[in-house]
């Protein structure tokens, strides 16, 4: 007999129980499906981190305010704090303009202030929007950070303290609807001050849990005016070195540098430093650990799936202990009981991983919590090869079972 | 009634040779240990040839099931040694057993045992499957044996939809299907009515008179009165084995 009329003889089985036969299909299926979602989901997320490394450029420093002063430990407070609430105001302009020397840091290639404000409503005629991220800085600012403006124009050092705004994408959407150029020169409230558009930034894209597009940034002088107040600190300071190279030949001349100015050493340092790309990477790789422990819960599932074929298929087994005597009585051998049954337990789990493949890619297909999941090819053949290893190694025990049965036995079986 | 020589010298006839098909030597079958150790089978021998149409009587529990599935290579003998068309069988592994089982032996039970669910002449051709026979020839030769027992209108029926007799038929079809040299049969017609009894029973009869080797249990005398040699048993043991002038008289022709 071969394998044809195993397939036929256990298809026969698979059919005789239908609703059995969905359900175990069914715990094969979710068990893919998860597997196949969670990584995709992993997958996504840690493209859209390295799409953001790539749109943050590889040289940005951030200097940003440290509360750990004088052996306090501290949290960071950085760009969370608005500049007028915090006690530390130890970051100034004065700071970010001595950073600028061509001698005693020679790989820094340009600075920008920044100011940013927290709460902060858009409003023009009746439609509003509340601003993820409203900074306030120089012109320098638009170049560090890759802003280009996609309409309009970027407002210059000329317009230091003018009431000028340039809105990210998102902004100008929600305010202006889809014809986002109409947004230039009109004047649009901003927590109630009026402010006018200059220019709407390039999209760059909604990537993962944030959107880049979200933004409002005003000269600094009109920040201060008109939102954190002149005292004396900055949130931080965007620091953009010659080249990706020298980051950390950069990132030393900046300590040095305020070291000397604030009169602290590296332990009492009330400032830091830090390079936004090296952040996104330990990210990264938080994204991997949390990906695998994803997988290993998704794999699990499958493995209780697994279980519940083996259930099955033991059931099976009992319920038709007279037909595999009757079976054996007519000649079948071992073997054959052996394939009939393990290729009913491969039938199903075979067909359990290929509807899970395609629930998979269908799920994975839609964006789940922002994330735009990107199914790997590998994971496919991974889990179709792992529902055809359950089928095997989950059918194996009952299928032996079956076939060792003595044919006396085994008709006798009430 | 004929003489007691015609039936033996016509077996002899068809018999190609003068080996016994089954030969069955000091065959003990031991159940159970201790307490309930029960002796089944107590040094039972027998030799049975080509083209005999044995009947197996005795009392119920007198060891007639247990001697034939042995002999159908269902269960294997505690003692004793057990020849089946001149080749050991306690020597043979699980793989020749079934073959054994496939090419050999037809095997018919009081309950049918048929496959639930599954057309009768899928039912006749499973032994073939088994044998690896082509698709075609399966076919051809499923039909062929449903016929021979006359159902070939019921080909594309389950068992459900069969009476008794009918079951029994395509039970008999499904035995005869690979062209064993005996046919074994474990009181065919208990479950049957006298109707569908007398049906089977012409059944074997013709079968036998076309020269295929039978062994049957049974409990009704008149049932045993068709066979060409009685075999009596009790308690384990064989107590008469007589040869019967009879045999052909009944409904073989
Ligand atoms: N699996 C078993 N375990 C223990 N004892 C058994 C088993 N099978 C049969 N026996 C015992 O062996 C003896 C012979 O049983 P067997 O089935 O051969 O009788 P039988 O002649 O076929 O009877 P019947 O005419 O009622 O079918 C009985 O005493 C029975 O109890
Ligand atoms: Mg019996």
């Amino acid at each position: 007999m071969n394998l044809i009329e195993s397939a036929r003889f256990a298809m026969r089985g698979v059919t005789a129980n239908k609703l059995r036969s969905l359900l175990t299909t069914l715990g094969i299926l979710i068990g893919i499906a998860a597997v196949i979602i969670l990584l995709a989901v992993g997958a996504g997320t840690s493209n859209s981190i390295k799409d953001q490394i790539g749109k943050l450029g590889t040289n940005v420093l951030t200097v940003s305010r440290s509360t750990a002063v004088g052996g306090r430990t501290g949290a960071v407070a950085g760009q969370q704090v608005a500049g007028n609430r915090s006690r530390n105001t130890n970051l100034t302009s004065a700071d970010e303009q001595s950073l600028t020397d061509a001698v005693l840091a020679p790989d820094v290639a340009q600075t920008a202030p920044v100011v940013t404000a927290q709460a902060v409503t858009a409003t023009f005629s009746g439609a509003s929007h509340a601003v993820a991220s409203f900074v306030g800085s120089t012109p320098a600012y638009f170049s560090i950070t890759n802003n280009t403006a996609e309409v309009g124009q970027l407002f210059s050092s000329a317009q230091e303290s003018s009431a000028t705004a340039v809105i990210g994408r998102t902004v100008a959407t929600d305010l202006f609807g889809n014809n986002s150029g109409s947004a230039v020169g009109q004047t649009i409230a901003l927590n109630g001050q009026n402010f006018v558009v200059s220019g709407v930034l390039a999209a760059k894209g909604a990537t993962g849990l944030n959107d880049p597009d979200d933004v409002v940034i005003v000269p600094l002088g009109a920040a201060q005016d008109k939102f954190t107040g002149y005292a004396p600190s900055l949130n931080s300071i965007a620091v953009q070195a010659k080249s990706a190279d020298v980051m950390n030949q950069a990132q030393n001349e900046i300590q040095m540098i305020l070291d000397a100015r604030h009169n602290v050493t590296a332990a009492t340092r009330d400032y830091q430093v830090r390079n936004q790309a090296q952040v996104l990477t330990t990210a990264t790789s938080t994204t991997q650990t949390l990906t695998i422990l994803l997988g290993a819960v998704a794999a699990i599932s499958l493995l209780v799936g697994g279980i519940g074929v083996m259930n099955i298929m033991l059931v099976t087994v009992t319920e038709r202990t007279r037909e595999i005597g009757i079976r054996k009585a007519i000649g079948a051998s071992r073997g054959n009981i052996v394939s009939q049954f393990l290729v009913e337990s491969l039938i199903i789990s075979i067909i359990g991983g290929v509807m899970g493949i395609l629930v998979g890619y269908v799920v994975s297909s839609f964006p789940i919590m922002g994330v735009v999941p990107d199914v790997q090819p590998w994971t496919v053949w991974l889990s179709f090869t792992v529902s055809a290893v359950i089928g095997l190694v989950f059918g194996i025990y009952p299928a032996n079972k079956a076939a060792k049965l003595r044919p006396i036995d085994a008709l006798r079986y009430e | 009634m004929v003489s007691a020589g015609a039936p033996v010298a016509r077996v002899a006839a068809v018999a190609s040779s003068n080996i016994p098909v089954i030969s069955l030597r000091g065959v003990s079958k031991i159940y159970g240990q201790g307490e309930a150790r029960v002796t089944a089978l107590d040094g039972v021998s027998i030799h049975i040839r080509r083209g005999e149409f044995v009947a197996i009587v005795g009392a119920s529990g007198s060891g007639k099931s247990t001697m034939m599935n042995i002999v159908g290579c269902l269960d294997a003998p505690t003692h004793g040694e057990f020849k089946l068309d001149g080749m050991d069988v306690s020597s043979m592994d699980e793989y020749q057993l079934a073959q054994i089982r496939n090419r050999k032996i037809g095997f018919v039970f009081q309950n049918f045992n048929l496959i639930p669910r599954t057309k009768a002449v899928d039912n006749v051709a499973m032994p073939l499957a088994y044998a690896k026979v082509g698709r075609v020839e399966r076919k051809q030769r499923a039909l062929a044996a449903l016929d021979a027992v006359g159902l070939s209108a019921r080909a594309g029926h389950k068992p459900s939809q069969l009476s008794g007799g009918q079951q029994q038929r395509v039970a008999i079809a499904r035995a005869l299907v690979t062209d064993p040299v005996m046919l074994l049969a474990d009181e065919p017609t208990g479950a049957l009515d006298s109707h569908s009894s007398a049906e089977i029973l012409d059944l074997f009869s013709a079968l036998h008179a076309r020269g295929r080797t039978i062994v049957m249990i049974t409990h009704e005398l008149d049932v045993a009165a068709r066979a060409s040699r009685t075999v009596r048993m009790q308690d384990g043991r064989i107590i008469s084995d007589t040869a019967r002038a009879a045999a052909l008289s009944g409904g073989a022709v």
